[in-house]
């Protein structure tokens, strides 16, 4: 089948939807790519680049007019009138918002795919184009803010005085959010970060930020931020103001498909902030941000001295990279959607990731899709802050999980409670060490699995104190038993020791 | 003796096992980190010092014994010992680790049944002992069996590691109903011989349970591959800790109880990680059979014998010469071929040509937990250029040239597209993704321990380069 990459028809989205990497690794996919003549010049990829990845360079027409149309955003009628009835278009669509998208694929008889609703799953986040700008635009916004702040990032003490590095704070501690917190975080700034899931606090301390914990507790069930009631809302609206007041820089990042994003910043909290502090909203939006001043594309000055920036195109200006990662993602769709690697576009409705971008199929309209269950049951009335993708949980119960733990504790109690007193002790000791051993070697690196094995072999040796307390018996059998259970363990002993050096030293000369 | 004397030296021997279980703790953590990892050793060293020390010294100041014979014979046996422990560490080719790390878990099963008995003869049951004499001979009964299970299964273990005898899985017909009843027994004997009084009449069921607790160990290892190997030795690792912890609760001995079970558990631990990484569950692993069932032959992926195309050494040197980013994925046949030395040579002489080479290490590569790892390092391949398989596997598809050094199960694409296949849903490299795939092997023919064929062989973009992996690797070298 034949892919059409055509130049964007918005003249300010600088993105392409391929770039001459993603182009190549499609034709391996056995399809034939057309890209409209300037498509990615606005990502500096020009035409001769595009050529010689193999694509062919066409009309605007005949880049439209392909079985595939691959672009950002749904085009405008213009582009739409181009595409042939039973084509397949592929973008980012916002179906939820605009339903007469869905009418005018429908009427158009096409099939539509809206890269932005590929669901949050481990094996889809390869094709997450939400993700993959999200990561992009947290980068920008620190760009962004750095450029506008009238200061250092970092710290330092030089002979003409001091200077304090800059206090950043990050709300919402989604892909964009990491990124911004690792962004700031390597300019040297100080980074704090929120989140009203507790259970982020581990990656935002993995950046090196600080977690500023919010008197809500919530736990996320389907990789999204959850909306909050209103006494809950009030509480967090006051950490964020007392935290906007002592940073500098305040980078929020909620977002939520076709809705307004939920206000964060108050316009007290904007009024309590220090001159010269900055505000990037990325949650700006004509239907309104996260910050009550913001005005989306634009960047305010308030009459306290507070920039605010409110870009919607944070992506955007990454063209080149940006355009990468989409046309990417793009990629790993269609290795999805080509089992055979034979140019043929399967889309099998019973996956649920298919199922979930399918917003038309041949005309006949398929939105909204069965939710997809992440696990426990979706809520109704979710309000998907812009947030990171978690681990699908597994598929098992509760009680598959836990029943070889309590199974274990019971056990544990069981031999404790039955053991004759003399020997209770030895057992609440040999519980706890077994916890430690579990404890001691988690996280144990994947290199050191043998040397390990062969230092706990060596120690292992230590059987050897049983051999020497019976040594000394009157018993000639039980002293001849013991000496050869002492000369047996000493191998253990000596050789793991020595074998486990051996091997270390090799280790180190191998990573200097 | 004074007893003020031996008051102080029940409390010195107190604090000194205290002590030494905690280096031994500080030994296994420092284990799990490279920057760590030569200190852990260190203390692991110290707490067996301090350890020795201790119960030495306790030793001589409360035996009944003259001291002089006593101590001829705790150092002959040490000497002994240590100069077999240190000649094997120092000669043990880096290959052969597996086959090494097999022995020393014998010898702590060894150790433990021969303790245990040692104790029995000591303090035999007296019925009048009640429940606390029945715990502690139930004890004894349990030392001798996990012990004898250790010692036999990791003699298995060894001779299979070291090619001695065939890795293929024995698989009797109902071994799992015979594992069952010999477990049964087992338990049965261990009740009697907790009820019996005196040695003679103790003697019977202990003897009787050291034999099948022997069988068991054997047959339970014989029936499972050689591609599981690393999960039977890291759980026969956990075995020997569960020995001596049983023999210090015999004994009544904290010391060997802490270090027995921080032995057990991690080894336990670090099997379910390798299981993890074989996707297989840690009971199926134990019940063996890997590869019994025949390969699945329905669709197309299993074309038993289909057409392979060969290269040679000169124009694998071609290819790699122009190839931008190339990674190797070694397995166990890199080991048996002792291919390290030549294969990381290659990759110098290619990154001085500017070449991009990485190594793509499977978690259950080779036949020991991390054994590459080690190979690797002894021949000195950086450290930064070894990538585990999650994190290199979505890269496959920029790859020139995949060189594949004895590996066959860790690349076998049926993983991944044969739902009938019996290695389906292990994860595996996929190295098919990659422009050109080369397969060093020693012949057609052979699969992998999982019995598997692999349909990696017969892609268009997978050429085989028959022979001895490090004959390959030096002829390629040569044509570079």
């Amino acid at each position: 089948m034949r892919i059409g990459i055509p130049r964007e028809p918005n003249p300010e989205q600088t993105l392409v939807a391929g770039t001459p990497d993603s182009v190549k690794k499609l034709i391996k996919l056995g399809y034939e790519i057309v890209v409209e003549s300037g498509a990615g010049a606005r990502a500096s990829y020009f035409d001769e680049a595009y050529a010689e990845a193999g694509a062919k360079i066409v009309s605007r027409e005949e880049a439209w007019g392909a079985d595939i149309v691959v672009c950002l955003d749904t085009p405008p009628e213009a582009e739409l009138a181009l595409i042939k009835r039973g084509a397949t278009l592929i973008a980012r669509m916002n179906p939820g918002a605009n339903p007469e998208v869905i009418e005018k694929f429908e009427e158009m008889g096409i099939t539509a795919l809206a890269m932005d609703m590929v669901p949050r799953l481990s094996r889809s986040q390869s094709l997450d184009v939400r993700s993959s700008m999200a990561n992009v635009g947290g980068y920008r916004a620190v760009i962004e803010a750095a450029n506008v702040f009238g200061r250092l990032f970092t710290g330092q003490v030089t002979a003409a005085g001091k200077m304090p590095p800059a206090h950043v704070y990050v709300i919402g501690v989604g892909v964009a959010g990491l990124a911004a917190i690792g962004t700031a975080n390597s300019m040297g700034a100080e980074v704090s970060a929120t989140d009203v899931r507790a259970d982020v606090a581990d990656q935002v301390e993995s950046l090196g930020a600080t977690f500023v914990e919010i008197p809500v507790k919530q736990e996320s069930s389907d990789g999204y931020a959850k909306a909050l009631d209103e006494d809950e809302q009030a509480r967090v609206l006051k950490v964020y103001e007392d935290q906007a007041a002592v940073n500098d820089i305040v980078i929020t990042t909620a977002q939520v498909p076709g809705r307004p994003a939920p206000l964060l910043l108050t316009e007290a909290a904007v009024a309590a902030m220090k001159p010269g502090s900055v505000i990037v909203d990325m949650g700006a939006s004509p239907l309104g941000g996260n910050c009550a001043l913001s005005k989306p594309g634009e960047v305010i000055v308030t009459d306290n001295g507070v920039t605010i920036i409110g870009y919607t195109d944070l992506p955007g200006r990454l063209p080149g990279q940006a355009s990468q990662l989409y046309g990417q993602n793009i990629v790993n769709f269609f290795k999805l959607t080509t089992p055979d690697k034979d140019g043929e576009l399967v889309l099998d409705e019973n996956d649920e990731v298919i199922r979930g971008v399918t917003v038309t199929l041949d005309g006949k309209g398929m939105w909204p899709p069965p939710a997809v269950s992440v696990s426990a049951a979706p809520k109704k009335e979710e309000a998907p802050a812009e947030a990171a993708p978690v681990e699908e949980p597994k598929e098992k119960s509760a009680f598959a999980k836990w029943w070889w733990k309590v199974l274990a504790v019971l056990l544990g109690a069981v031999v404790v409670m039955l053991a004759p007193p003399s020997m209770t002790s030895h057992f609440v000791v040999l519980e706890l060490a077994i916890v430690v051993g579990f404890y001691v070697i988690g996280g144990v690196s994947h290199t050191l699995h043998t040397p390990l094995m062969s230092v706990t072999n060596a120690v292992s040796g230590i059987i050897i104190v049983g051999a020497i307390l019976l040594i000394s018996s009157s018993n000639i059998v039980v002293t001849i038993l013991a000496f050869i259970a002492m000369a047996v363990a000493s191998i253990n002993i000596f050789g793991g020791f020595l074998v486990t050096h051996r091997m270390l030293k090799m280790f180190e000369r191998s990573s200097d | 003796m004074n007893s003020t004397i031996l008051d102080a030296l029940a409390h010195f021997e107190s604090l000194a096992y205290l002590v030494a279980a905690l280096l031994f703790i500080l030994a296994l953590a420092g284990l799990s980190k490279q920057k760590t990892a030569q200190r852990g050793n260190f203390f692991g060293i110290a707490g067996m010092v301090l350890a020795l020390v201790a119960v030495i010294l306790v030793t001589l100041v409360s035996s009944t014994q003259p001291v002089g014979p006593v101590v001829g014979f705790m150092a002959a046996a040490i000497v002994i010992g240590a100069i077999i422990g240190i000649w094997r560490a120092k000669t043990v080719q880096m290959t052969a680790m597996p086959q090494l790390v097999a022995m020393l878990h014998s010898f702590v099963g060894a150790a433990a049944v021969l303790v245990a008995f040692g104790s029995f003869f000591t303090t035999p049951g007296h019925l009048t002992g009640g429940a606390e004499n029945a715990f502690h001979m139930a004890e004894t009964g349990l030392a001798v069996f996990i012990g004898a299970v250790t010692f036999t299964g990791s003699i298995i273990a060894y001779l299979k590691l070291a090619a001695r005898i065939s890795g293929k899985p024995l698989t009797l017909p109902g071994r799992n109903i015979l594992n069952l009843i010999m477990v049964i027994a087992s338990i049965a004997l261990i009740v009697w011989f907790a009820n019996t009084e005196g040695v003679d009449a103790g003697l019977v069921p202990l003897v009787i349970l050291t034999v099948i607790s022997l069988v068991l160990g054997l047959h339970l290892v014989m029936a499972i591959g050689g591609g599981d190997m690393p999960v039977v030795i890291s759980m026969l690792n956990s075995y020997s800790g569960w020995a001596a912890a049983m023999v210090g609760l015999t004994l009544g001995n904290d010391l060997l109880i802490i270090t027995g079970a921080l032995v057990g558990s991690s080894g336990a631990y670090l099997s379910y990680i390798m299981c993890q990484g074989m996707n297989r569950s840690f009971v199926s692993v134990i019940l063996g059979g890997f590869g019994s069932t025949p390969a699945a032959s329905s669709g197309s992926g299993a074309t038993q014998g289909g057409e392979h195309t060969e290269t040679t050494p000169e124009e694998v040197a071609e290819m790699l010469r122009n190839a931008k980013s190339v990674v190797v994925t070694p397995g166990y046949g890199m080991a048996v071929a002792q291919a390290q030395f030549p294969v990381a040579d290659l990759t110098r002489k290619l990154i001085e040509r500017g070449v991009d080479v990485k190594f793509g290490i499977h978690p259950v590569a080779g036949r020991m937990p991390g054994h590459m790892n080690v190979l690797l390092a002894e021949a000195k391949v950086p450290y930064d250029a070894v990538y585990e398989m999650d994190e290199i596997n979505d890269d496959f598809g920029d790859v020139d040239v995949v060189l594949v050094i004895g590996a066959n199960d860790t690349v076998n694409p049926s993983a991944a597209t044969e739902p009938g296949s019996p290695i389906a849903g292990m994860p595996v490299l996929h190295v098919w993704e990659a422009g050109k795939v080369i397969v060093s092997k020693r012949k057609m023919g052979s699969a992998g321990y999982s019995g598997v064929d692999n349909p990696l062989f017969y892609n268009e973009n997978t050429d085989m380069l028959l022979g001895d992996a490090k004959d390959s690797v030096d002829a390629i070298i040569a044509a570079l």
